[in-house]
């Protein structure tokens, strides 16, 4: 391990002492095994939900969509409540991958492989609501500009909701093309363990022949660090652009320029519930406390301490805005939102939003997974309520109070969000299955971080003289080394 | 026609980086360094130069950008102009974020595939791996200048810097 990373003064970013070859075994080892019955409880479940929620979408979408709770007054709801939610969990994903990286917060790689394939996922769920919201999902290409036989009719580029296109499909296929890119170093170490068979055979394409060439090794990590200051302003701009779908229009409570940062917060904010949730689960269900850990966690609660006060600010800030202004509408919306009829919405997203994350400020909170993991959900109810109350509220009561109206979702609409989660954790537990999810490579390269004083807890050994022939398997401090298999490299020379 | 390379394989990072610099001094003739991971200092070892991969971002941010400005004024302007609650035609203001997104998007792609052909990475590779050096363990690959005598020169320099084996394999020149 480099010499660079080592000083007293660092706190190591694995836990236990693992050697290369044990990392690789341990990270492998949820791939090559049979499936635990919880995973296939855990599977049944999310395809159900994920059924059901298709069947949903097979009616609305035969039906149209006049069963939703729409009326003149609130012509969005639900839908695009949902639309942002599921873009804004994304957006943690490459904020970890991408933002992290540039500052080198190496803690990132043990959470970001899982984090951009929630991401992936997380957009997913988010681009089916527009597509559904058109009510004719086969004419989506509608929205793309290509030379047609209407004329010379072209897409409208001046509107947010065409950026809003090229926004998330932009999006998608740079998080896809950055997780896979980070994928392939990883996808050559598991061809190299599988025995010949189809899985192999699926492997090697997969990996494109990585060899584990230092040449390829340095370009990609060329292609890294530039995908990663592609990635960074994408995330600002796409939650920025999405934002503005509201903030371009002239609904009192959507005309505001704080929009754009007071979302990108907000994203983030609720993103790094999500990873927390996720991650929660997933490092207890395979055990990978050692690699996900509590300083992991720890550190994910401090963002959330951050973004859950930019996120305060915003509130404050609009509401300061909203009375400064002298806009009478603009006050009204705000009063609206406050204390009128949905004041329940708005109350809960404030005691999930602006309260619950301030109990992050206590050590043994942000230490305790059982603890993180119910205030992510909070926090996760609380950014849903967020879009609800932004978009909602707004609406119902506009500028003529003749045309003032009430909202109330149909089982359809909660059917076909609830229809997105089974879609978001029956993608996230295959990912689980076929793929590594952790970076095997990066996490390598942090094994040696921060370790010199062989004395101290669980370090790790220090860099020492070369120890010709030593076993490869054995742990040179003699702890915290379990009996793993090594059958695989039985059949090698070295 | 093939020649006998020379492969040593090492356990640990510090050990391969100075037995790559080490070889590298000796002038031998250093084919490649293979690690499971991104070992940082050993382009420096290898004498490697800095990828030009990042000019390739850069133009390809570039033709994105000159792409889509170009698509949006042709059909806003040109070939469909509409009255949009009387805005300019060319609001160009407008047209900045689409731009913005279709210079990332080329830039990205441009990148990675510029990159996977550099590096010869494609499906359906036949490219043979050394043993273990996607798991834990550091190989260096030789080839010998002149003599087989230099091999063996090469031999001893990497077992004196710790490699746990080596081996002589005859590759396509």
């Amino acid at each position: 391990m480099s010499n660079q990373h080592l000083s007293p003064l660092r706190v190591p970013l694995v836990s236990e002492s693992r050697t290369l070859g044990q990392l690789t075994e341990e990270i492998c080892a949820p791939m090559e095994r049979a499936p635990t019955w919880k995973w296939w409880a855990a599977f049944a479940i999310a395809v159900s939900v994920l059924g059901t929620g298709a069947g949903i979408v097979a009616y609305q979408v035969g039906t149209g969509i006049g069963v939703w709770g729409l009326n003149k007054t609130i012509g969005w709801a639900f839908d695009i409540t949902n639309f942002v939610f599921w873009v804004g969990i994304g957006h943690a994903g490459t904020l970890i991958s991408a933002i992290l990286f540039l500052f080198r917060q190496k803690w990132r790689t043990s959470i970001n492989r899982a984090a951009e394939a929630m991401t992936l996922f997380a957009v997913m769920c988010a681009a089916l609501f527009p597509v559904i919201h058109m009510g004719r999902p086969w004419l989506a290409f509608w929205v793309l500009p290509y030379p047609n036989t209407r004329g010379s009719l072209w897409v409208n580029f001046r509107s947010p909701l065409l950026w809003d296109v090229f926004a998330i499909s932009t999006y998608f296929t740079v998080s896809a093309v950055f997780w896979y890119v980070g994928l392939i170093p990883d996808l050559a170490t598991v061809r190299d363990r599988l025995k010949a068979g189809v899985k192999k055979a699926v492997f090697k394409v997969l990996s494109l022949g990585w060899t584990g060439s230092h040449r390829t090794w340095s370009r990609y990590e060329t292609v890294y660090l530039l995908l990663a200051g592609l990635a960074t302003p994408l995330v600002l701009s796409v939650h920025t652009i999405v934002s503005m779908d509201f903030a371009t229009s002239v609904i009192p409570g959507w005309h505001t320029t704080i929009f754009p940062p007071y979302f990108v917060a907000g994203a983030v904010f609720s993103g790094f519930a999500m990873v927390l949730t996720l991650m929660i689960i997933t490092r207890v269900v395979l055990g990978y406390e050692h690699l996900i850990t509590i300083r992991h966690l720890e550190n994910m609660t401090k963002v959330i301490i951050v973004t859950g006060g930019l996120v305060s600010l915003a509130y404050a800030t609009e509401f300061f805005i909203a009375w400064y202004s002298g806009n009478p509408y603009e006050r009204f919306a705000f009063m609206n939102r406050a204390f009128g009829p949905y004041a329940w919405a708005y109350w809960i997203m404030v005691t999930c939003n602006v309260v619950s994350p301030h109990l992050f400020w206590f050590k043994k909170i942000r230490t305790s997974p059982a603890a993180i993991f119910a205030l992510s959900l909070v926090i996760n109810v609380g950014m849903w309520f967020e879009r609800f109350v932004i978009i909602v509220t707004s609406l119902h009561r506009d500028f003529l109070p003749s045309s003032w109206s009430m909202y109330t979702p149909t089982m359809v609409e909660v059917g076909t969000f609830i229809g997105t989660f089974g879609l978001f954790f029956t993608l996230f537990l295959l990912f689980v299955r076929v793929l590594p999810i952790i970076s095997i490579g990066e996490v390598k390269s942090v094994l040696g971080f921060a370790r010199s004083d062989p004395g101290h807890g669980d370090a790790h050994p220090p860099s020492r003289p070369a120890a010709a022939h030593e076993a490869p398997t054995e742990d040179a401090s003699g702890r915290h080394a379990p009996p793993l298999a090594i059958a695989t490299r039985k059949d090698v020379p070295v | 026609m093939s020649a006998p390379v020379l492969i040593g394989y090492f356990e640990k990072e510090e050990q391969v980086l100075e037995a790559t610099r080490a070889v590298r001094e000796a002038g031998h003739d250093l084919r490649d360094v293979y690690t499971p991971y991104a070992v940082h200092g050993l382009d420096d070892a290898m004498g490697l130069k800095p990828s030009r991969l990042t000019w390739v971002c850069f133009v390809g941010g570039l033709t994105g950008c000159t792409l889509a400005l170009s698509l949006q004024l042709y059909t806003s302007v040109v070939s469909w102009p509409l009255n949009v609650g009387g805005k300019p035609f060319n609001s160009l203001p407008a047209f900045i974020p689409v731009t913005f997104e279709l210079t990332v998007l080329f830039a990205a792609l441009s990148t990675v595939a510029a990159f996977l052909v550099r590096a010869k990475l494609f499906p359906g590779n036949k490219r043979p791996t050394l043993p273990r050096v996607t798991d834990d363990r550091f190989a260096i690959v030789v080839a010998p200048r002149q003599t087989p005598e230099s091999l063996e020169a090469a031999e001893d320099l990497m077992r004196r810097h710790g490699a746990v084996a080596t081996d002589v394999r005859e590759v396509p020149s």
